[in-house]
């Protein structure tokens, strides 16, 4: 039972995949200028990521090691287009918001990583966990980045206004360098400077 | 005078490992070296014995900056004063109150009454820049037990001279926050930054602001009253635009608006005699980035173009508008962020002078491009060194085989 936990809580913080692995960078940049995308996103991967680690595993003693790279991918891409296609239906306004970014969910690092990683060498549930976990981290860092920037690039948090802005007669100047993709590095950076300040063992060696 | 030192070492064992104020050393040991001379020198071989140290060379940099302060604040006060004899606004707030005090009676042609505006807002900048800046460097010593040394004082004086007179004070302490914490301390303080920390605190409020600091349109220091820099200008109504509004002497000299230290060229050439007599500043830095803005500059203007009227712009234009000249002479040189190796300067020279070029005839975003183009070269210094290195490394081993 403590492995099952283990597996679900170490990628929040011990193991970000973001914060220590520093995977799935691309959608952080792209996705963070506002929460509503973030959150939409952030269900996606961690579907996908839970998803294509359970089936992966669950076929892991069939899959010929020649080609099981291929084999994942598929799987992947199956369940992203699932995603894709649920998002057009169901939330279109926010699926043409991210755009591309929902297709290139296949690319995301974690995704491969975690099957390839985890999934190849664990039964299915455990697999399965580990993918919720993986995509809660990717979410938390996400949250955290999209909270920083929608606030004080927009002076707003999912949409309603908390800072009003100079332009609708209030008193904060928004910086628009948070709504800047390169502002998800600096705050990225911040994050895992205020994470390793925290965690000191995920300070890597000077060479 | 031996007053002061005999102060200072009494307190001296009060600061050393083991007593009671160990942690706050680095504050006891930036007093002393900033008064006197750092008592730890090199003893014998191998090393160089020199007098140029840190402090020489960073307070050689200021010294030169002398003529820039002065053309900041008197141009200042000039634009400041011109616009209110045609708006016939006033000096408004504190700023109003002190000087009349001081006796100022906005003249555009009294001496005096220049620099005095000009300096009631060009020292608060500078204060705010300072204090904000000093405040990070000397909690980052404390925090990291590092000496505080003297390249903040370049930082500090550098920043100011870049900002627009208008720009309001939180942003200025902002600007210098993200350049002194971003730009240089979380790379481990001075000496291993590989961005200029002025240039980056700019940069950041190039961004995030662009009302107050793009380039596009000057906010003199009077209310209300902006204008198109000279390089918007050109962008716009091409060469005759340029001609009608300016004379190429008044840009040369800095009687232009502008941010404020980097209007004259003239200054910036009185602090790059300094430099390169002192041998401080790079000369191939120097040289190279004004054969790039000249050759592509001219090369544009030999090609031409019906749409972008920027082509129009000949090369002695380029040089003394904008950030061109403050920019090559005090930023691109920077030691820290510059090339190090002979011929790795002259390709970096050459690659900032061009960029400037480039960024602002073809791009239409920015208007100015030293700033960006500065930056750019900083990031390709340490792979223009590594290539030169390689480079020495693999022509010698061929002696050495052949």
């Amino acid at each position: 039972m403590s492995q099952a936990k283990d597996v679900l809580l170490n990628p929040l913080f011990e193991k970000n995949p973001i914060g220590l692995q520093i995977l799935g960078i691309c959608s952080a940049l792209a996705v963070t200028s506002k929460l509503e995308t973030v959150i939409v996103m952030s269900l996606a991967v961690t579907f996908v990521i839970a998803c294509s680690n359970f089936s992966v595993s669950l076929i892991r003693q069939q899959i010929p090691g020649s080609i099981r790279i291929i084999v994942q991918i598929t799987i992947i891409a199956t369940l992203v287009i699932i995603v894709d296609q649920f998002l057009k239906a169901y939330a279109f306004s926010v699926s043409k918001q991210l755009s591309v970014f929902v297709g290139l969910i296949i690319t995301n690092c974690i995704v491969l990583g975690r099957a390839e990683a985890f999934a190849m060498k664990n039964p299915p549930g455990l697999s399965f966990l580990d993918g919720i976990g993986n995509g809660l981290g990717y979410s938390l860092v996400l949250l955290l980045v999209a909270f920083f920037r929608e606030l004080l690039g927009a002076g707003k948090l999912l949409g309603v206004t908390i800072l009003p802005t100079v332009s609708d007669g209030g008193w904060y100047q928004p910086n628009g360098l948070m709504l800047l993709p390169p502002s998800a590095f600096f705050i990225i950076g911040l994050l895992i400077w205020a994470l390793r300040t925290w965690k000191t063992d995920q300070v890597e060696m000077e060479n | 005078m031996k007053l002061l030192r005999n102060l200072l070492d009494k307190y001296r064992p009060h600061f050393l490992p083991g007593s009671k104020y160990e942690r706050l050393y680095p504050l006891y040991e930036a007093a002393d070296s900033f008064i006197y001379t750092p008592g730890e020198v090199t003893a014998g071989a191998p090393h160089v014995r020199d007098s140029i140290d840190l402090k020489r060379v960073m307070i050689t940099v200021v010294i030169a900056l002398i003529p820039c302060f002065f053309m900041a604040m008197w141009n200042t006060g000039y634009q400041a004063n011109s616009a209110m004899q045609f708006t016939g606004g006033s000096v408004e707030g504190w700023r109003g109150v002190l000087l009349e005090a001081l006796g100022y009676t906005a003249d555009p042609n009294r001496f005096l009454d220049n620099l005095l505006l000009g300096a009631a807002w060009f020292v608060p900048i500078y204060l705010v820049t300072n204090i904000v800046g000093g405040l990070w460097e000397a909690l980052f010593c404390l925090v990291r037990r590092h000496e505080l040394n003297e390249g903040f004082l370049v930082t500090g004086s550098l920043f100011p001279l870049i900002c627009p007179p208008t720009l309001p004070l939180w942003q200025v302490a902002l600007g210098i926050s993200f350049g002194v914490v971003i730009g240089k301390e979380i790379f481990g303080g001075t000496g291993k930054n590989f961005l200029n920390p002025a240039l980056t605190g700019r940069a950041f409020l190039f961004f995030a602001y662009p009302a107050q600091i793009s380039g596009n349109s000057v906010w003199t220091a009077v209310d209300g009253v902006s204008g198109a820099t000279v390089l918007s200008q050109a962008a716009e109504g091409g060469m005759q635009a340029v001609m009608k509004a300016n004379s190429w002497f008044d840009a040369f000299v800095g009687t232009i608006p502008g941010s404020m230290g980097e209007t004259s060229a003239l200054a910036c050439l009185f602090g790059a005699a300094v430099l390169l007599f002192t041998g401080i500043g790079a000369w191939r830095i120097m040289l190279s980035g004004l054969l790039g803005a000249v050759a592509l500059s001219s090369l544009f203007q030999l090609i031409g173009s019906t749409t972008n009227l920027m082509f129009e712009l000949g090369p002695h234009w380029h040089l003394v508008i904008g950030g061109f000249a403050f920019g090559l002479v005090f930023m691109a040189t920077d030691p820290v962020s510059g090339a190090m190796t002979p011929e790795g300067q002259w390709l970096y020279g050459f690659l900032i002078g061009t960029m400037c070029i480039l960024i602002r005839v073809i791009n239409p975003a920015f208007p100015e491009g030293m700033m960006l183009a500065i930056l750019f070269g900083n990031v390709f210094a340490p792979l223009i060194d590594q290539l030169v290195l390689k480079f020495h490394i693999k022509r010698r081993l061929r002696h050495v085989q052949g």
